[in-house]
């Protein structure tokens, strides 16, 4: 069992400002059913004192989840604006005595939702951050999150970044781009080398590809009961096929676009193309 | 509510430790205290009572006892049978398995996978949760070493014909392993009748306390010892017996044997009785696995909109233990690899409780249940963004 504090129990078992406000100034929404968990923020907002008069929330999530929304209203209610735009998921945390560090996601989900809602208030067109990469395609966290979250907590590793984002914690395709940030936000020390390849014949291409499939990357989807085949090789583009788990992951076409088209590009060449060949 | 009431609905997890059980190893906790392999009275003693206690477990699977050897857990049980099979016959490199396995099958298939270059097969389920026996059969190839497929799943408690699967194991000359932890004791395994070399069981799901295994191993099975040492269970186990244990578990297997009838019926009736009754009070509710082709003492509900974590903890508050797949219970992000498995939709995965009960449970502690489970799915719908009361 988690070892929740008394303050998160109590928020959970009597959680504070549940239900809508149908006449919300401001309404943020994050999450979804498949992510297991899910925050819609209203806010009631005074034009003229600038304050938040009222915040309610309904939420689909564990204990931790209702807690931290629960905490959140508590936290903002009758804040001025600029003093809740600067509220992090520490405060959420803080309020409710500390989260299971697995939970702090529950916090930033808090904080998102409460962002999305300032911004609607604003009539900010919801935050699509439509340049930003999605990372993780599993729970669908764009890079602008990632950095946001990372900076803001100070996160050094992958696993601390799944516990506050959930980033990487479905198929693990994008633990290499999450460490590629985390490299650049914290400094070189760990950065991926990337080094020229010296030019090679179209057979040795085929050798290696061959090679870089069975070696490296076949093993790695083994680990999670994936396999993959290698259909054709067709210049730079490669036609594999996943096989097993992979078959069958809702993450597969991350699969196939960081691990594998990842790998090869590092291995091989920077042009492979990776197609999924049809069955 | 009275605050003190405790109903224990998880017995899939474990189960209380029968008092007849207590009662049957209670003297080697004392005065019976000598090591079975010793040559003299103390040990003679107790040899023949673990003699017996062997006797009784091969009796509850109708196998030798010679057949039978002690392990310390259900996963103990299935290292043993998968990583022994292996080294045995190490010219084969193909392992086939289901993708709904417990962790103590499918993590030794995956680590065989990763670390030992093992090509592994991982048979899916169709949304029952049920294998398909053509593709079972066609990923026997020459090549397989082993198939290992469980008797009856964990968390939807969905059987698998054991039976069958056996006969096509058989015909394809692949040595067959059934991990029967959760089935041993609930419905009847005659392995007279069932062609398996190899099968696991675990004394806790059996009301023994935990600490106990057994790994069936039909003659002729070729398999490396385990635990290598001294000359107990015929050097394919070494270490000293845990005799208060083995005697748990022989007691616990005559009881199981004597109560099956008992188990398919009176039990099978409690769940029945609280599987209808949610799912007549609560609407967009769903049974997870196959309903006719099921353990008598387990269901798997989803509560649609809501998560589980939340509804095991309010549960708990109303001193009802049951347990679920969703993501948040168990630390890792998505729901349980069962469910994911059989392609529940997403709008219950995350709510999906189990619910799993045993000779212990009363009528009363189910009517109990029946009254305290809807008003809490009902308070967490109604906080959540994804409920339409209308709908």
């Amino acid at each position: 069992m988690w070892d929740y504090t008394k303050s998160v129990m109590d928020h959970f078992s009597n959680p504070r400002n549940v239900g809508k406000i149908e006449d919300a100034d401001g309404v943020g929404e994050v999450g979804s059913l498949a992510c297991g968990d899910a925050l819609k923020l209203y806010l009631k907002i005074n034009r003229e004192t600038g304050k938040i008069e009222d915040a309610r929330f309904q939420t689909f999530g564990c204990a931790s989840a209702i807690a931290s929304a629960s905490a959140l209203t508590e936290l903002i209610k009758g804040m001025p604006l600029e003093e809740a735009e600067k509220v992090t998921n520490d405060d959420i945390a803080r309020f409710l005595g500390g989260l299971p560090e697995q939970k702090m996601h529950c916090s930033v989900m808090g904080r998102e939702a409460l962002e999305a809602a300032l911004a609607n208030y604003r009539g900010i067109k919801v935050e699509e951050h439509a340049d930003a990469q999605v990372i993780c395609k599993c729970f669908w966290v764009d890079e602008h999150k990632l950095r946001e979250v990372i900076t803001e907590n100070k996160l050094k590793t992958v696993e601390e970044v799944t516990h506050y984002t959930k980033a990487g914690g479905g198929c693990g395709g994008c633990v290499p781009d999450i460490k590629r940030i985390l490299a650049d936000i914290n400094g070189p020390d760990s950065k991926p080398e990337t080094e020229e390849k010296p030019r090679m014949t179209n057979l040795q291409r085929i050798k290696l590809v061959t090679e870089t499939i069975e070696k490296k990357i076949a093993p790695m989807l083994r680990q999670d009961g994936g396999d993959i085949e290698l259909i054709d090789v067709d210049g730079y583009d490669i036609y594999v096929r996943l096989r097993g788990a992979c078959a069958g992951c809702p993450g597969a076409k991350a699969t196939l676009q960081n691990i594998v088209a990842e790998t090869l590009r590092r291995e091989v060449d920077s042009n492979i193309n990776i197609i999924e060949a049809s069955k | 509510m009275t605050e003190s009431r405790q109903v224990y609905l998880d017995n899939n997890a474990t189960c209380k430790v029968s008092p007849a059980v207590v009662e049957a190893m209670l003297p080697f906790f004392s005065e019976l205290y000598g090591n079975p392999s010793s040559m003299h009275s103390f040990g003679g003693g107790v040899a023949e009572h673990v003699t017996q206690a062997r006797e009784k477990v091969a009796a509850l699977l109708n196998v030798s006892p010679e057949e039978i050897i002690f392990t310390s857990c259900g996963t103990e049980s299935d290292n043993h049978a998968i990583r022994g099979t292996l080294e045995a016959n190490p010219e084969k490199k193909r392992i086939v398995t289901t993708k709904v396995e417990h962790p103590a099958v499918l993590n030794v298939f995956r680590f065989l996978a990763k670390r030992k270059g093992y090509h592994v097969v991982e048979l899916g389920v169709n949304k029952q949760g049920d294998l398909d026996l053509d593709e079972l059969r066609d990923a026997l190839t020459p090549d397989t070493a082993l198939l290992s497929v469980m008797a009856a799943n964990n968390e939807t408690g969905t059987l698998f014909p054991i039976d069958e699967i056996g006969a096509i194991a058989r015909e394809k000359g692949v040595i067959f392993h059934s991990d029967a932890v959760q089935a041993a004791g609930k419905i009847p395994l005659d392995l007279k009748k069932i062609p398996v070399d190899l099968l696991s069981i675990s004394g806790h799901k059996l009301h023994t306390p935990k600490g106990i295994g057994a790994l069936y191993i039909r003659k002729g099975t070729r398999i490396s010892p385990f635990m290598i040492g001294g000359h107990q269970e015929h050097g394919r186990r070494a270490g000293t017996e845990n005799v208060p244990y083995i005697i748990a578990f022989g007691k616990a297997c005559e009881e199981a044997m004597n109560g099956i009838y008992e188990e398919n019926n009176q039990v099978r009736q409690l769940r029945d009785k609280l599987e209808s009754g949610l799912m007549s009070q609560i609407p967009h509710s769903y049974i997870n696995g196959n309903p006719r082709w099921r353990l008598p003492n387990t269901t798997n509900i989803g509560f649609e909109y809501i998560e589980g974590e939340a509804i095991l903890l309010h549960l708990s508050a109303a001193g009802i233990a049951a347990s679920s797949g969703s993501a948040c219970t168990s630390g890792s992000l998505e729901p349980s690899h069962v469910l994911m498995a059989m392609e529940v939709p997403f709008t219950y995965a995350h709510g999906s409780v189990r619910f799993s009960l045993s000779r212990f449970n009363t009528e009363e502690e189910i009517d109990y249940t029946l009254a305290t489970v809807p008003p809490i799915i009902q308070r967490l719908r109604d906080m959540s963004p994804f409920y339409d009361p209308k709908k």
